[in-house]
């Protein structure tokens, strides 16, 4: 079904596309003239496919649960911000914070990602093909993050528990994060990212996985000037 | 929040409708800034003509024309709303103290050889259709819509701000340093004329172009002067620039085409121009000047 945000309002698709029957079997749906809206598919929680033509605003696909959105074109701040589950897929550029907060799903950025990409990440799968801005898995705790290109500054700042695999340069790592020893489950854990997200010609053991020192997990006073 | 945009055109053949261009990007970012608006086009740059941009606030126009006439010889004007271009052969330096020491009512809001400012409190919507910017040509513009927060809804405190000749800032965000950089910048000799933050930092540039240092090496010691969040776009005669400070938290997106390069705070702004989809579109990065036509 075609949605055209030049006919219908913003709230009436989101509206039509978090309330479908049940019973409905038609789950296929084309967004055009997004120019930009704001929310654009934020709260959806079914299976369904939906293709944006075009660049979007702010936290398109925020929320997500089970749906797989397809952007074709630029995604601005937060995009797939708290994802649960499903997949969203930008052709594009995504702006700052992409993936922020969300505990589920993949999310694969064929361009470049800018500052604080998958910031206290909870259990999301980034994929970016391009690189990262700075400070990206900022406070990141739980999930993969893949980045094909480099990493800006105070990468993985004040991290927890989550994987960070880099094919590029990395300009600084943030506070407590360290570059780990890369082992046949990582190895396994890219391949299995790299296929979800069709990435051919890349091989696993061309990244470099960074992660938690687990320094500042508790109080010392040593560490006073990292907190 | 805060909206800011600005056009500059690579071809001119869209010089006729630059106005149009930039009307649509500034009613779009009425959602970013409501309680004010104003927008610096560049047009019809003058060798020996001055233009300064008054605001005459309630003043009687032809009573102001008439008063002003008797002062400045050969002084032309033109009304728009209760803004007013007026144009002289005289030096800056002089027009200004025969404003400010004859016409209290009335402020100065910018002056140049092309440039043309226009500012007011109210919805971006009406600000741009009170001054008819629809209408404008020009090579290149920026404007702004406003979020009041650290000074209040007024003229004075509405952008663009111009501290110097075609020169012009607008800014998303604050600054927590501008107090005492006022206070500094006041001692060199330059003069403010309100509480406002921005004007601080178009006073900073101006300062600091005056004596000879470029755009894109004030902007860069701006980096470390300016304390606080800001993403810059300042106007000279020639064109712009852009700059976010290095947490970038404050949003900017470009949209270059062979055509023309268009920036904004965020892409809805945009996303009425010609052939955008096909745009080349990035956000600047954080700490790095771009510039165009300077």
């Amino acid at each position: 079904m075609k949605l055209d945000l030049k006919k219908k309002k913003l709230r009436e698709i989101n509206n039509t596309l978090q309330n479908l029957d049940n019973k409905k079997n038609d789950r296929d749906f084309v967004i055009i003239n997004p120019e930009g809206s704001h929310a654009l598919c934020a709260g959806l929680n079914q299976e369904m496919k939906v293709l944006i033509k075009g660049h979007v605003g702010y936290y398109c696909a925020g929320m997500n649960q089970k749906a797989h959105v397809t952007i074709d074109g630029n995604v601005g701040t937060g995009v797939a911000e708290n994802m649960m589950s499903g997949t969203v897929h930008v052709k594009g550029n995504a702006s700052q914070s992409a993936g922020a907060t969300a505990h589920g799903g993949l999310l694969v950025i064929d361009g470049d990602a800018s500052s604080r990409c998958g910031i206290s990440m909870k259990g999301i799968d980034i994929v970016v093909k391009g690189s990262v801005g700075h400070m990206s898995a900022f406070m990141a705790q739980s999930g993969t993050m893949l980045v094909c290109g480099d990493a800006g500054e105070a990468l993985g700042d004040s991290l927890y528990e989550t994987d960070i695999f880099v094919k590029g340069s990395v300009k600084s790592l943030g506070a407590d994060c360290i570059e780990k020893k890369m082992e046949k489950k990582h190895l396994n854990k890219i391949l299995a990212l790299l296929k979800k997200s069709e990435i051919k010609n890349i091989k696993p053991d061309s990244f470099k996985r960074y992660g938690s020192a687990r320094k500042l997990y508790n109080f010392n006073i040593d560490n006073v000037s990292s907190y | 929040m805060c909206g800011i945009v600005g056009i500059y055109l690579k071809n001119k053949k869209f010089e006729k409708s630059l106005g149009k261009m930039l009307s649509g990007m500034l009613n779009n970012m009425e959602s970013r800034g409501p309680d004010s608006a104003g927008f610096a086009i560049y047009k019809d740059e003058s060798k020996k003509l001055y233009k300064f941009s008054l605001c005459i606030n309630d003043l009687n126009f032809n009573s102001f024309k008439k008063e002003i006439s008797k002062k400045l010889k050969k002084a032309r004007l033109a009304q728009i709303s209760d803004h007013v271009i007026l144009k002289t052969l005289e030096q800056p330096k002089k027009v200004i103290e025969i404003i400010n020491s004859n016409f209290p009512k009335v402020s100065i809001v910018g002056y140049g050889r092309s440039i043309e400012i226009f500012k007011q409190v109210g919805n971006p919507k009406d600000v741009v259709k009170k001054f008819k910017l629809d209408s404008f040509s020009g090579t290149h513009g920026i404007g702004h819509t406003r979020m009041a927060t650290e000074s209040a809804i007024t003229t004075d405190g509405s952008h663009p701000y111009s501290t110097g000749e075609d020169e012009c800032l607008v800014h998303n965000g604050s600054l927590s340093n501008h107090n005492n950089l006022r206070r500094k910048l006041t001692k060199k000799g330059s003069v403010f004329n309100s509480e406002n933050d921005t004007e601080v930092a178009a006073g900073y540039v101006s300062n600091s172009l005056s004596n000879n240092i470029s755009l894109k090496d004030t902007l860069t010691s701006g980096l470390k002067d300016l304390d606080g969040f800001y993403t810059f776009i300042t106007g000279t005669r020639k064109g712009f620039a852009v700059v976010r400070d290095e947490i970038a938290c404050k949003p900017a997106v470009i949209a270059e085409t062979k055509n023309y390069v268009a920036i904004a705070s965020e892409f809805q702004a945009m996303a009425h121009l010609p052939d955008v989809n096909n745009a080349k579109i990035f956000e600047p990065e954080p700490g790095i000047v771009y510039s165009w036509g300077n």
